[in-house]
C-alpha cells in the first residue's frame, strides 16, 4: 500500500491509498480520477498517462527506459524534467507518500 | 436539450468512455449502460497479446472497478442485449423484455470478426478472438496445442502468431494477399513485419488461401490450402477482419453502409442518437472519404467528444487517428491513416529494428508508421493535429534527420 496525492491543475488533491502491484496510472483509474486517460492501458504506447512528479520528490523511482523517454517527446502538455509516465511507476511501499502533478490536457 | 436519459448501447470501451466523460463533464442526468457481455467493460487490446501467456489476469483488463457505477450513478444492465430501438417512442427495447426510455441514444456496438466461409470451420478448436471469453478460450486451447494456424496476416492474427511461438508451438500464418497487413501498412513495414516472424520461426504463408480445415471427433486437425498443402493445426485463429454491428441501426432505419453512418459531429440520421467507436462510419479530415476505424484511441476520442456535446460544447470530430500493435517484441505504431500514401521515407534503420516509414500523399504528410521509435510517433501526432505544419518528404530523406529537433534543424 501507498498513499499517492493526484494534484489537478487548479490546485486540488485527490489523496488515496494505491495496493502494489499497481502502478501510479492505475491507481488514478480504480479511484476514478479525471486527468489520466490511459488510452493504451498500461504499455507505453499512449502517453496518455502523463504526469509531473512533484519537484521535492526525494521518494526512489525507478529509472526511464528509452520507449518512456521517447513517448514523453509528444505529450499533450509539454515535458518537463520532472515528467513520467504514471504506467511506468509502479506502486510499493517505497513510494509511499509520492505526490504527482496531473498535466492540464493529456490529447 | 431534455433532462431524460441518456442511454449508451455497447458497454464496451467506447460505451464506458462516454459514461465516465459524461459524469466527468458534470453531466447529471440518467446514464444507462446496456451491453450482452456479462463482464464489466474491460480493454480489449491485451487479449490477444499478454492475456494469452496468463501474465495478465481477468481483473487487470476491468477499465473502472467494480464500485464505479454505483459511485458515479451509471446504471449498468450488464448480460442484455438492446434488441429494437423504437424511435417515434424514443425507447430502446432489449432481450429481457425490458424496456428504456432515451432522451439520447449513443451506439457504440463495436465490431464482430468476420466469419471464415470453408467447410470445417464450425470445427472444434476453431477461434475468432473478439472478447474476453474467446480468450479464455484460446488460451487454454494453446496450453494443450502442438501446431497453430493463423488465417489472415492482419493484427490480430500476427499478435497471437507472436505470442504462440514465445509459448513454444509451431505456428503457421496463411495470407491470401501478397503482404502482411496489405491493407494498412506500407511495404517496407509490412516486409519488416514478415522477416520478424519468420527469424522467429514462424511460417508466414503468402499468396494463399485456406480451402478447408478437416477434423478428427470434430476437432480441428488439418488445413488444405488452394496449393493443395496441408498444414497441421489444433488450433486455428480466424483474423480475416471486422464487420461493424449495424443491425440495431439499420432495424430502426438509420443510415448504415459498412458502419453506422454520421457526421462530423458523430449524429446519425437521427439527431437524438449518435454513434461511437467501431460501429460508426464518419468524415475525417484526416482522410479523403469517410472511415470506420477500429482502435481504442478512435473509440475513447469519440465517446469524449459526444459526451462533451451532450452537455453543451459540441464540436467536430477531428482527432488524429493512432494505433498500435505489439509482435515479436517490437513496437509498432501508426499514427494518421498512412494506405493512400503515393511516396514513403524510411528514417532511421529497419537492420537495427528502429525506424519510422514517414508516408506522404501529393508532397503531404499523412501518417509514420514506427517501429521502436516512439518519439517519431508521438511527434507525428502533433504534426498532424496541426494540419501536418509543411513537413516535406525531402525533409525527412536529409541525412541525419532527427524529428525531434524539426523544423529547427540547421538547413
Ligand atoms: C483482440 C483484440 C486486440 C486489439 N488490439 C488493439 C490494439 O492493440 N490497439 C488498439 O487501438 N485497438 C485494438 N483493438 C481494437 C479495439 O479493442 C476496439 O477498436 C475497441 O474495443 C472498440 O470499442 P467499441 O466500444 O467500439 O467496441 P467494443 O469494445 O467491441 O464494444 C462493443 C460492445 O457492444 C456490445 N454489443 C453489441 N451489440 C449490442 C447490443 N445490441 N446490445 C448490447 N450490447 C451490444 C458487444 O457485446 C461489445 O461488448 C483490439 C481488438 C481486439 C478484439
Ligand atoms: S497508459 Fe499509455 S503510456 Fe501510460
Amino acid at each position: 500500500m501507498a498513499k499517492i496525492t493526484y494534484q489537478h491543475p487548479d490546485g486540488t488533491e485527490t489523496v488515496v491509498e494505491v495496493a502494489a502491484p499497481n502502478t501510479v496510472m492505475r491507481g488514478a483509474k480504480l479511484n476514478n480520477i479525471e486527468g489520466i486517460v490511459a488510452q493504451c492501458g498500461g504499455s507505453a504506447q499512449c502517453g496518455t498517462c502523463h504526469v509531473y512528479i512533484d519537484e521535492g520528490n526525494t521518494l526512489p523511482l525507478p529509472e526511464m527506459h528509452e520507449a518512456e523517454d521517447d513517448v514523453l517527446c509528444g505529450t499533450a502538455a509539454e515535458r518537463r524534467p520532472t515528467s513520467r509516465l504514471s504506467c511506468q511507476l509502479p506502486v510499493s511501499e517505497a513510494i509511499d507518500g509520492l505526490i504527482v502533478h496531473l498535466p492540464t490536457t493529456q490529447i | 436539450m431534455g433532462t431524460g436519459p441518456v442511454v449508451i448501447v455497447g458497454a464496451g470501451h467506447a460505451a464506458l468512455e462516454a459514461a465516465a466523460a459524461l459524469r466527468a463533464e458534470g453531466h447529471t442526468r440518467p446514464v444507462i449502460l446496456v451491453g450482452a457481455e456479462t463482464a464489466p467493460p474491460y480493454a480489449r487490446p491485451p487479449l490477444s497479446k499478454d492475456y494469452l501467456t496468463g501474465r495478465i489476469r481477468p481483473h487487470e483488463l476491468w477499465l473502472r472497478p467494480r464500485s464505479f457505477f454505483a459511485e458515479q450513478h451509471i446504471t449498468a444492465m450488464l448480460g442484455d442485449r438492446a434488441v429494437e430501438i423504437d424511435r417515434d417512442a424514443s425507447r430502446v427495447r432489449l432481450a429481457s423484455g425490458e424496456r428504456i426510455t432515451y432522451d439520447r441514444l449513443i451506439l457504440a456496438t463495436g465490431s464482430r470478426p468476420r466469419r471464415l466461409s470453408v467447410p470445417g470451420a464450425d470445427l472444434e478448436g476453431v477461434v475468432a478472438l473478439r472478447s474476453l471469453a474467446d480468450a479464455e478460450e484460446l488460451r487454454c486451447a494453446l496450453r494443450d496445442a502442438g501446431d497453430l494456424l493463423v488465417v489472415g496476416g492482419g493484427f490480430i492474427g500476427l499478435e497471437v502468431a507472436s505470442v504462440a511461438r514465445g509459448l513454444g508451438l509451431r505456428v503457421t500464418v496463411v495470407e491470401s494477399g501478397p503482404h502482411l497487413m496489405g491493407r494498412s501498412v506500407s511495404r517496407t513495414l509490412s516486409a519488416h513485419l514478415a522477416t520478424l516472424h519468420r527469424a522467429e520461426g514462424t511460417r508466414v504463408l503468402l499468396n494463399r488461401e485456406l480451402v478447408a480445415l478437416r477434423g478428427e471427433r470434430g476437432h480441428v486437425r488439418v488445413a488444405e490450402l488452394n496449393n493443395g498443402a496441408r498444414v497441421a493445426a489444433d488450433v486455428v485463429v480466424v483474423g480475416i477482419g471486422v464487420l461493424p454491428n449495424t443491425a440495431l441501426a439499420a432495424q430502426a432505419d438509420l443510415t448504415t453502409g459498412d458502419g453506422v453512418i454520421v457526421d462530423r459531429w458523430l449524429r446519425t440520421s437521427d439527431r437524438s442518437v449518435y454513434a461511437i467507436g467501431d460501429c460508426a462510419r464518419f468524415p475525417s479530415p484526416h482522410t479523403a472519404r469517410p472511415v470506420r476505424l477500429e482502435s481504442v484511441q478512435n473509440a475513447s476520442d469519440q465517446a469524449r467528444c459526444v459526451a462533451a456535446a451532450l452537455t453543451g460544447h459540441r464540436r467536430p470530430y477531428i482527432s488524429v487517428p493512432w494505433f498500435w500493435t505489439e509482435q515479436c517484441g517490437a513496437r509498432v505504431q501508426m499514427a494518421g491513416i498512412t494506405r493512400d500514401h503515393d511516396r514513403t521515407v524510411v528514417s532511421g534503420s529497419p537492420a537495427e529494428g528502429r525506424f519510422s516509414v514517414f508516408c506522404f500523399r501529393g508532397g503531404r504528410l499523412v501518417g509514420t508508421e514506427s517501429v521502436n521509435r516512439s518519439a517519431d510517433h508521438m511527434i507525428t501526432r502533433r504534426l498532424l493535429a496541426n494540419g501536418a505544419a509543411g513537413l516535406a518528404a525531402d525533409d525527412v530523406a536529409r541525412p541525419g534527420f532527427d524529428i525531434r529537433r524539426w523544423p529547427a534543424q540547421p538547413i
